[in-house]
């Protein structure tokens, strides 16, 4: 942080210490959901049924197999950014702060890694 | 001096200090259907993924689970709080490139956002519920 102009006196102040690349992804990761998720609600109208047959061959099939997940990589990495600023905004305390991301991106990683093996598996026709 | 200028330097004022207009409603919606999404929606996404990866039978636990009257209510409350999002989310596009921000129009939009919100998670569950 300099004293020199007014934007680097600014810089790196906020709870975040910094944010245009995040403030991006969000947007990018945001994107991603919206086609993808809606993409999902479509076809869980256009599906004959929600039964275990009908849902697992549909979903084994290569286009939703790779578009569930592409779904589930977005909204693990939007969520994962968005609750960093929900923690950044309410846990002051450094040590506490950085603890609630580190669980949280653990979180994010493994949630996000069960879901697209799970898809790979359908998808692969272990159940099948 | 960089560090004697941050400390004690003036805080914005809270929300108890601002008069209260729909933006500020929608703020917090967009901040708690956002982190209600990703807790509970994704949670049931991991779950259907997961019972389905499983087999019958686990699918068969989620579906019974999910088709009690607190399943439908946390699934009519993740869809709402997707399309609520989706709307708030889409309202966050528009004032990022700088338009929106009229009195009139922000207001206007911003009640937008919830009530159309509120139109498409019962349209979803129209169509999907009377098919």
């Amino acid at each position: 942080m300099g004293n020199g102009t007014s934007i680097g006196r600014v810089r790196g102040l906020g709870s975040a210490k910094s944010g245009t690349h995040h403030w991006l992804l969000q947007r990018f990761t945001a994107i991603g959901n919206l086609l993808l998720v809606l993409w999902l609600a479509v076809s869980i109208q256009l599906l004959p049924d929600l039964s275990y047959p009908t849902v697992s061959e549909w979903l084994a099939t290569p286009v939703p197999a790779v578009a569930m997940a592409l779904l589930v990589v977005s909204t693990f990495w939007h969520a994962r950014l968005g609750m960093q600023v929900m923690i950044e905004d309410y846990v002051h305390e450094h040590a506490n702060k950085f603890a609630c991301i580190a669980a949280l991106n653990l979180a994010a990683f493994a949630g996000a890694a069960f879901g697209v093996f799970c898809v790979i598996r359908l998808a692969l026709g272990a159940t099948a | 001096m960089a560090n004697a200028g941050t400390r004690n330097r003036p805080l914005s004022p809270h929300l108890q200090i601002w008069r209260w207009g729909p933006h500020m409603f929608v703020s917090i919606m967009h901040r708690v259907t956002g982190n209600g999404l990703a807790l509970a929606g994704l949670g049931v996404l991991l779950w259907w993924l997961g019972a389905l990866a499983s087999g019958p039978a686990a699918y068969e636990t989620f579906a019974w689970a999910m088709t009690t009257p607190l399943g439908y209510i946390v699934l009519v409350g993740i869809s709402w709080a997707f399309f609520t999002h989706m709307m708030s989310g889409l309202r966050h596009f528009v004032l990022d490139i700088g338009a929106g921000y009229e009195l009139k129009a922000n207001k206007t939009w911003s009640i937008l956002t919830q009530v159309l919100g509120v139109l498409l998670t019962a349209a979803f569950w129209a169509l999907l519920l009377l098919r």
